[in-house]
């Protein structure tokens, strides 16, 4: 009967396989990778180095040459000095702006989105198929064709060109794609867990705060991620809907960058499109990572 | 008192009727288990008693008051689901204590009655731990605490301990008849393992397409099934069928081709006229292998196909007169395959049905 202690190891093959580093797939795989990341990473190499140039040397117009002469003039100009118009305040204005049309909007549409979705996946309420249906239906409009409607919509409610018009037009058409967002999330959650809370007394209310919501982080950071970059990142609502003192950063970067009038300042462009580009950015930084633990927390089961 | 009373209750989802028409009535501090395969309308039946689904028609009385429209917090029921359905981002007493906190408890009230609940089930030392932190048994029990806790008199189990590995299960099977015995109250136990029915049950009902079709204590269930369908759902191995017809002319006897059995000492509930085909179920545990002396009053020659040793008793494949039949004998017992074996039974033992409408005869 064989036993541990008696059987001796052979020659050949013996415990992991070797494996080559430099194997011909190895070569291809991260070849592949590293030219799609230098080529996708070459024009914000460019615009960054750029906006560190003085005037003088962007003439030279070696656009690929690292500064000579760091300067982070153009940066401060953006911020607080490029002329849209007649202001020349820079585009702080257009931050803040764009802060106080995005915070709300993005409250306010992923609370009714969630509640939204929360009814319609555990209370099937009559006509509730029916009302999803229009609703994601309006997903599939263009946006065009309902601007000339909302404008009249807006001016009757006296709301035109005010900033709390536009975070109802921004609130409007982020519901159908947040309501679906939700409504499929809370549907993957068991229904028994919906029904011991029933069991348990909790109501509409008290199952959507108590079991429903904490259980539902990661597709709340999903939601916040859709919407920050997608209203931040607005042009057209924000051109239409407002005027030039609540233009949001995304018009007031377009009247900079595009100004006719004096020299094209490619150092305050390109600082004004990388600040305009911060605040997305960062949110899908932070919350990726929120997002993925969300997920791994969640994916832990007996 | 009756705890639980069902009356001519339906429930349609939209054209498919799942609950037709149905009567219970279940005694307080009464175990019963509401057995059937899958689809038959079991869970549904406790998911309206519960107040979890609107019935189509008929009423619900939970102690003498008619909870038909009454919120399922509102009815004095407990439910212990499949999936525990424990709320994940809680803890176990926050588990424990959340419908304490909804019906607006004081305090020392609710910490007496989760210590209660925990000791009673041995959960203590869990009780800051989350649901992700535990075994599977151990959220079964915080999911039995669950309901314990609200203090009420009807307990709702569905299917309990199916997520459960087999050890894990006979365990809190155990546990849950410990717990029914301490408490006495009424508890109501969906399940389709009949022996969770039939170990756990003071009464059985075997359901099929939304009608109950035989309810009554588990012996009876086993020994007299009330038809064909009863008798094959009931038993493992399942019980053996053989089909032919009824020999009236001396002495009342089955008969299958030539062979004839007769069945003196078996229980007619009808006069049962001559060549009415039937059919007639034993049981392979009933079955008894006769060693030369020939002591049962039936008895019949098989050849061992398939032996499949369980340990305490060995089970044997053949087939007689064409048809698949299983016997159990004692697992010390030496059998070769292809033996030729000499068995028998007792007519008291077996169960004859109609062929047509396979209802006992």
């Amino acid at each position: 009967m064989p036993n541990s202690s008696d059987m001796k190891i052979t020659d050949g093959p013996r415990g992991p396989k070797p494996r080559k580093i430099l194997s011909r797939r190895n070569i291809i795989l991260y070849g592949t990778l590293i030219f799609v990341a230098i080529y996708y990473l070459v024009p914000l190499y460019v615009m960054i180095v750029t906006s560190l140039k003085g005037m003088p040397e962007i003439r030279l117009g070696n656009i690929f040459s690292p500064p000579i002469e760091v300067t982070f003039e153009p940066w401060v100009k953006a911020w607080s000095q490029a002329c849209t118009g007649l202001n020349c305040d820079g585009l702080s204005r257009g931050f803040w702006n764009s802060v106080k049309i995005t915070i709300p909007s993005v409250f306010v549409s992923i609370v009714i989105a969630s509640i939204n979705g929360y009814a319609l996946a555990n209370w099937r309420f009559k006509g509730a198929n029916l009302f999803f249906t229009i609703l994601i239906f309006g997903a599939f409009i263009p946006y065009q064709i309902m601007i000339y409607p909302l404008v009249i919509l807006l001016r009757d409610l006296g709301l035109y060109t005010k900033l709390p018009g536009l975070i109802l037009i921004h609130t409007i058409f982020g519901m159908p794609i947040l309501t679906l967002l939700f409504r499929n999330y809370f549907t993957t959650i068991p229904e028994e867990l919906f029904k011991a809370a029933r069991v348990d007394g909790a109501g509409f209310w008290g199952i959507y705060f108590r079991v429903m919501m904490p259980m539902s982080l990661p597709i709340f950071a999903v939601a916040i991620v859709l919407q920050v970059t997608g209203i931040w990142n607005d042009f057209l609502f924000g051109v239409i809907y407002t005027k030039p003192e609540n233009y949001p950063m995304t018009v007031q970067l377009n009247n900079i960058v595009n100004s006719v009038q004096g020299v094209k300042e490619y150092n305050v462009n390109m600082a004004a499109t990388l600040l305009t580009g911060l605040v997305p950015l960062a949110i899908y930084f932070i919350s990726g990572k929120l997002f993925v633990r969300g997920i791994a927390a969640g994916a832990v089961k007996g | 008192m009756n705890s639980i009373e069902i009356k001519n209750l339906s429930l349609n989802f939209g054209d498919v009727k799942v609950l037709k028409d149905l009567n219970l009535t279940i005694e307080k501090g009464e175990f019963l288990v509401l057995l059937g395969a899958s689809g038959c309308g079991k869970s549904t039946l406790l998911n309206c008693i519960a107040g979890l689904l609107d019935v189509t028609d008929g009423q619900i009385f939970i102690n003498e008051q008619n909870v038909t429209w009454l919120e399922p917090a509102q009815r004095g029921i407990g439910m212990v689901f499949q999936s525990y359905a424990l709320y994940p981002q809680m803890t176990v007493e926050g588990n424990l204590s959340f419908s304490l906190k909804n019906a607006k408890l004081a305090k020392d009230e609710i910490n007496r009655r989760v210590k209660n609940a925990s000791e009673i089930l041995q959960i203590e030392d869990l009780l800051k731990r989350k649901p992700a932190a535990l075994s599977g048994g151990q959220r079964q029990r915080v999911a039995i605490g669950r309901a314990l806790v609200r203090d009420v008199d009807v307990f709702l189990f569905d299917e309990p301990l199916s997520n459960l590995d087999a050890k894990l299960r006979t365990e809190l099977r155990v546990e849950i008849k410990r717990l029914h015995q301490k408490l006495n109250n009424t508890m109501i136990y969906v399940t389709h393992d009949q022996i969770e029915a039939m170990t756990l049950a003071n009464r059985i009902a075997i359901m099929r397409d939304g009608l109950v079709l035989q309810l009554d204590d588990p012996k009876n269930i086993y020994n007299f099934p009330i038809n064909k369908y009863v008798a094959e759902f009931i038993g493992s191995p399942g019980m053996n069928f053989l089909q032919g017809k009824i020999n009236n002319k001396d002495n009342i006897s089955f008969q299958i081709d030539d062979t004839l059995f007769e069945l003196d000492g078996y229980n007619f509930q009808t006069i049962v006229e001559d060549k009415r085909p039937v059919w007639l179920g034993v049981r392979p545990e009933n079955i008894v292998v006769n060693d030369g002396n020939k002591s049962m009053p039936v008895n019949f020659d098989v050849v061992v196909e398939v032996i499949e040793p369980m340990g305490a008793d060995t089970l044997v494949w053949s087939h007689f007169n064409g048809h698949e039949f299983r016997f159990t004998v004692d697992g010390n017992k030496v059998i070769n395959i292809g033996e030729k074996i000499n068995l028998g039974f007792d007519p008291l033992h077996i169960s004859i049905f109609d062929f047509e409408s396979e209802d006992r005869l």
